[in-house]
């Protein structure tokens, strides 16, 4: 299998392709997510695949999003090992054999 | 509480040391087990905030990531975190609470004394999101290793 990596090969894929994604679930997150590490939807895109996550488990919205629908600014959604900011954000292709994780932010001092 | 092996307390105050009078991070990884997690691997991470590494720390979401995988891969979990203060006391900061999100994990503060490692505390983040969220003292109980 061809692996494909990078902004410039990521675009729209066809219905036909859509397939489940496996994402990770931080520890916080997990007691609303059915105890579960790993959540599996069927997505073609991040945005679809972050859609799926909180249709499965709705106690995860707040978490995730903002009152507006935006998702928190200390969230960091990672596909393999690339920050989807740098991608192309939520629009973001899934890829054969992808992982998403969903990562809070790790800061503070003195 | 907090469950960790004196191998692994004296490592992440060490790191303090080593950093020293930067601040240094890392990731916590064991398992939770209701109201205890215990620490079966530390994690040293990089400080990003290069800017001012003497009052903050970042770690890269990218590493958190990788230490995330590894850990996964040896049946271990995100269980906290830690940092240091140089030259400041080992109570979190409003800075901390505020860039605090991972909930019921434990985040571990180390002071460092004119170069050398003084208290280490930890304190859990409690709460239900973060409207209510609160670092909360906790017990840190470190084990001698198997012999």
């Amino acid at each position: 299998m061809q692996r494909l990596g990078g902004a410039e090969s990521r675009g729209s894929v066809p219905a036909s392709l859509i397939r489940m994604t496996k994402i990770h679930i931080p520890t916080p997150l997990r007691q609303y997510a059915g105890k579960q590490p790993t959540v599996e939807v069927k997505a073609g895109t991040v945005a679809e695949a972050l859609s799926g996550l909180v249709s499965k488990h709705p106690d995860l919205r707040r978490h995730l999003y903002t009152d507006d629908g935006k998702l928190r600014s200390f969230v960091n959604v990672y596909l393999n090992d690339e920050d989807v900011r740098y991608l192309q954000k939520e629009a973001t292709a899934i890829k054969d054999s992808d992982i998403i994780s969903i990562v809070p932010s790790i800061a503070g001092g003195r | 509480m907090l469950t960790i092996e004196r191998k692994n307390y004296e490592a992440l105050r060490q790191h303090g040391e080593e950093m020293y009078p930067h601040e240094c991070c890392g990731i916590l990884l064991g398992q939770m087990d209701g109201e205890v997690r215990t620490v079966t691997s530390i994690a040293r991470c990089g400080n990003t905030r290069t800017d001012s590494p003497q009052n903050r720390y970042h770690i890269d979401p990218r590493e958190l990531v990788r230490v995330q995988r590894e850990g996964r891969e040896r049946g271990e979990d995100i269980v906290g975190f830690y940092h240091s203060h140089p030259d400041h006391p080992a109570r979190w900061s409003p800075t901390d609470h505020a860039e605090a999100h991972w909930l019921g994990c434990s985040y571990v503060i180390t002071s460092v004394e004119k170069g050398k490692a003084a208290l280490t505390n930890s304190f859990e983040l409690t709460g239900s999101d973060e409207s209510d969220k609160k670092l909360v003292d906790e017990k840190i109980e470190v084990e001698q290793a198997e012999t």
